[in-house]
């Protein structure tokens, strides 16, 4: 408690020197400044840019980890990251690139593009989605911070108990794990929630639901499965907070416990989280695959059915990760042959890819290219999959190297390949400029070679008995060339990833603006210009069928027909709101982890009270004129 | 779209206040979506209860513990708060301010009763032996209920906050939906305590 009163007034100290006092010039200056701007901003686009760059460094970080895992595992009895040290690593690495970098740079992509894409000026709660953003990145913060402060997790990005529990991992370390994943969790839940109301209740006149955009539609299903998969994870959380912090005994065996309800509650949540991290980038290819086909996405209708389908047996197949745990033949074959039905949807959706395609006037842009390499990447991956369904055979694969190749051939070949893709095909729409293209192909082919050399011999690593999450092996038992294989292909991504932030760092100093419609596109975002006014549409369009833009450009239109009269744009004020309650989160999320529950009880005394001045706040936002609309793209006329 | 209505104005007609506006209808979608995501939340809290509900390694049994009268009591009490919620929300949307506050305020005092009765029933069973660490059963249950119990005292201060606002502001058009969807939310944890009254005290005692 002492201590916790030196750090408060030491921070009220440094806040009035660094203010000056209360100093109105200073407030005022700081009201005006660009940061103040971005960490208030309830802008869909600024939000969406937000979570993909910070997103993108949560990938860099976790790609570091991966990178110290194939350098201790280049040569067997390597000694350079052993025991702990590598179990951290891997723990960090699956929780940080799923968390951290996965999720977010999708929300980013959601968030950009999902309202444009549906004629809308705006989500259906901005200051949810700010206040989700801010969650999502104190979370990710304070998991991060226990590589300096304590020690990281280092039971799995599953984090089982009984190994999970205070008896076995006395360190802080799983603490973070369970603290940070809460608070960036009910970030995600809140955008979920978000993303749902905007589509259902913001769709421009003539946008039903079967016009959507493919993106749309993922978006959508993906966002109903973030909804029922979050709370397993945070009821999960919860209860392992509660026997490590509080002393329960949910998951303890010697109190009644069982271990099992976690792996359970993990998995209720685990299993549709892979669909909420793909269905997005079957979206994105859709849209790719289609845009440099010049052709209308082939068989729309079974593409949308194929989604909600996936999007439904999502929550039907989450045994097929506990085959190995005992729960019997019955349980085990109705999971099993569940999951290999999620294979009949998924197929549907590849084959209306490769018809897009067929006939199509194909275009090699980068996107184009990611979308391409994607196809037969990710059907190796749900091949594997598939395999891995047959409870006899799991036995074998399980917690082999087979496992982590089919897992990277999907999330890698599936995941980051889209989020790449969609990253060069939506950048105009972003910043207002193009990513070049000739550097796009060196990352693209770089990247692609080097990622199969890394994961195509895992399958075989695993097949010859290598056990996942060992931090080593013996020589003479056939691993050390498949082993060197695969740590010489991580450079090339390495080389690859280094390329494309190359390739953002040289776009954002270039000056050359990016025209409205770069990739004479087909859907809604390619109608405004780039970057997007802060209302996206002057005047909200007219929908007149699937490929909204396209069939406006077919008749030999300028642009969208208007579906109201020019007037003013009502906007949300911005509001500081959502970081102050998210540091209350953090700071309570720190309380837990340090077991200093005063600590605790101030974080979540700042939430509640922030969400009380929320509640007593009367602010409506402003409206712009339809002058200042009008004079704005005058403006932008003359300057082209 | 109704864009020309202020949120500080007053509706001059009844009807369904709180989807009135464009920012209402997004409020009450997004409430309902919440509140899905809180019926999976209280599913695996139910899940992890009944898995874990007979593990009471030599302390008190279900059987020993419940008291049907006491819970009665309290289901009593939050049974009827639901109603009087409903009267609230007529009265709302008869522009009824004065009844409104009052449902409201019947509705918050039959709460704190529930409350109060959940409070005194859970010293008592510390005082029996039945803690949230003396076993996986004890865990589960403070768990469950507790949750519920912690979302009764939110709904308690949040129903307050707004009868205050109400009375600072009047019954505008930006107070219908708040105050709509602090009625679903009352009513969510009503239906909840209805599955905990059915799966934890019946079938403790007789299952």
């Amino acid at each position: 408690m002492g201590t916790l009163l030196v750090v408060l007034v030491l921070a009220l100290f440094l806040a009035a020197i660094l203010t000056g006092g209360y100093n109105k010039d200073f407030l005022e200056r700081v009201r005006h400044s660009k940061v103040w701007d971005w960490l208030t901003t309830v802008d869909h686009k600024k939000i969406g840019i937000m979570y993909f760059m910070s997103g993108f460094f949560f990938l860099l970080i976790g790609g570091l980890e991966a990178v110290f895992m194939r350098l201790q595992l280049i040569v067997p009895n390597n000694d350079l990251f052993t025991g702990d040290t590598f179990n951290k690593l891997l723990t960090m690495h699956g929780t940080t690139m799923i968390f951290l970098a996965a999720m977010p740079m999708i929300f980013g992509i959601i968030n950009v593009v999902m309202p444009l894409q549906i004629g809308a000026r705006d989500v259906a709660f901005p200051f949810l989605n700010s206040l989700g953003f801010w969650a999502f990145f104190f979370g990710g913060l304070l998991l991060n911070l226990s590589w300096i402060f304590g020690g990281a997790p280092n039971a799995g990005w599953t984090s089982y108990p009984s190994l999970a529990l205070m008896g076995f991992n006395p360190g802080p370390g799983i603490d973070y794990y369970v603290l940070g994943l809460q608070i960036s969790g009910i970030g995600s839940l809140m955008s979920g929630i978000n993303f749902l109301a905007t589509i259902i209740n913001m769709r421009t006149p003539g946008m039903t639901f079967l016009r959507m955009p493919m993106f749309t539609w993922t978006s959508f299903v993906t966002s109903a499965l973030l909804l029922f998969a979050m709370p397993p994870l945070t009821v999960g959380l919860l209860l392992l907070m509660f026997d490590r912090v509080f002393g329960s005994a949910f998951f303890d065996p010697a109190l009644g416990g069982s271990p099992v309800i976690w792996q359970h509650l993990f998995w209720i949540f685990g299993h549709p989280e892979v669909y909420i991290v793909i269905l997005p980038a079957f979206g994105i290819m859709s849209e790719v695959i289609s845009t440099f086909s010049k052709k209308r996405l082939f068989g729309y209708t079974s593409m949308v059915f194929a989604t909600v389908v996936i999007g439904f047996l999502g929550f039907m197949v989450w045994v097929h990760h506990m085959f190995t745990v005992g729960l019997g033949p019955m349980s085990n074959s109705i999971f099993a042959v569940a999951t290999m039905a999620i294979g009949v949807p998924t197929g549907i959706k590849v084959f209306n890819w490769l018809f897009t395609m067929w006939g199509g006037e194909l275009h090699f842009k980068t996107p184009m290219l990611w979308a391409v390499g994607f196809i037969p990447t990710f059907v190796m991956g749900g091949v594997t999959g598939v395999m891995l369904a047959v409870p006899p055979a799991d036995f074998q694969y399980h917690d082999s190297y087979f496992v982590v190749a089919h897992f990277h051939y999907v999330l890698v070949g599936g995941t980051v390949f889209a989020l790449f893709a969609g990253a060069y095909y939506w950048w105009p729409k972003m910043f207002g400029k193009l990513l070049d293209d000739r550097l796009g192909k060196w990352h693209f082919w770089l990247f692609f070679i080097g990622y199969h050399l890394t994961f195509f011999p895992q399958h075989f690593l695993g097949l010859f008995g290598m056990p996942r999450r060992v931090f080593t092996y013996q020589a003479g038992y056939g691993l050390e060339s498949l082993n060197m294989l695969s740590s010489i292909g991580a450079v090339g991504m390495v080389l690859g990833t280094i390329i494309f932030t190359i390739n953002v760092i040289k776009t954002a100093r270039s000056k050359e603006l990016a025209p409205a419609d770069p990739w004479d596109g087909r859907t809604l975002e390619w109608s405004v210009p780039s970057p997007v006014p802060e209302y996206n549409f002057a005047q909200l369009p007219l929908v007149r069928g699937y490929d909204a833009f396209w069939i406006e450009k077919q008749a030999g239109n300028k642009g969208m027909a208007p579906a109201e009269p020019l007037g003013p744009i009502h906007m949300p004020s911005p509001s500081y709101i959502p970081v102050i309650m998210s540091l209350g989160l953090f700071i309570a999320g720190y309380g837990f982890v340090a077991h200093a529950i005063p600590v605790a009880v101030i974080g979540i005394a700042v939430v509640f009270i922030s969400m009380f001045v929320r509640s007593f706040q009367q602010d409506f936002g402003y409206h712009i004129e339809p002058e200042e609309i009008v004079g704005s793209a005058k403006a932008k006329e003359v300057k082209a | 779209m109704a864009s020309h209505i202020h949120p500080n104005d007053r509706p001059k007609q009844p009807g369904h206040l709180e989807t009135a506006t464009f920012e209402g209808k997004n409020k009450v979608l997004g409430f309902w979506l919440f509140l899905g995501a809180e019926t999976v939340l209280f599913a695996c809290l139910f899940g992890t209860y009944l898995a874990l509900r007979n593990a009471n390694m030599g302390g008190p049994t279900t059987q020993q513990l419940y008291d049907l009268k006491l819970v009665g009591l309290a289901t009593f009490f939050l049974l009827t708060s639901s109603l009087t919620s409903v009267l609230a929300m007529n009265a709302m949307n008869r522009l009824k301010q004065g009844a409104m506050q009052f449902w409201l305020g019947v509705t918050v005092l039959l709460g704190l009763a529930f409350l109060i009765l959940e409070i005194y029933e859970f010293v008592h069973y510390v005082h029996e032996g039945h803690t949230f660490t003396s076993s996986a059963f004890g865990s589960s249950f403070y768990a469950l209920v507790g949750t519920h119990g912690a979302h009764v005292t939110f709904g308690l201060a949040w129903i307050m906050t707004l009868m205050i606002q109400t009375a600072r502001r009047g019954l505008t058009y930006e107070m219908a939906p708040k105050l709509f969807v602090s009625s679903l939310y009352w009513h969510f944890i009503d239906v909840v305590w209805v599955f905990i009254f059915t799966l934890v005290y019946l079938l403790g005692k007789v299952g």
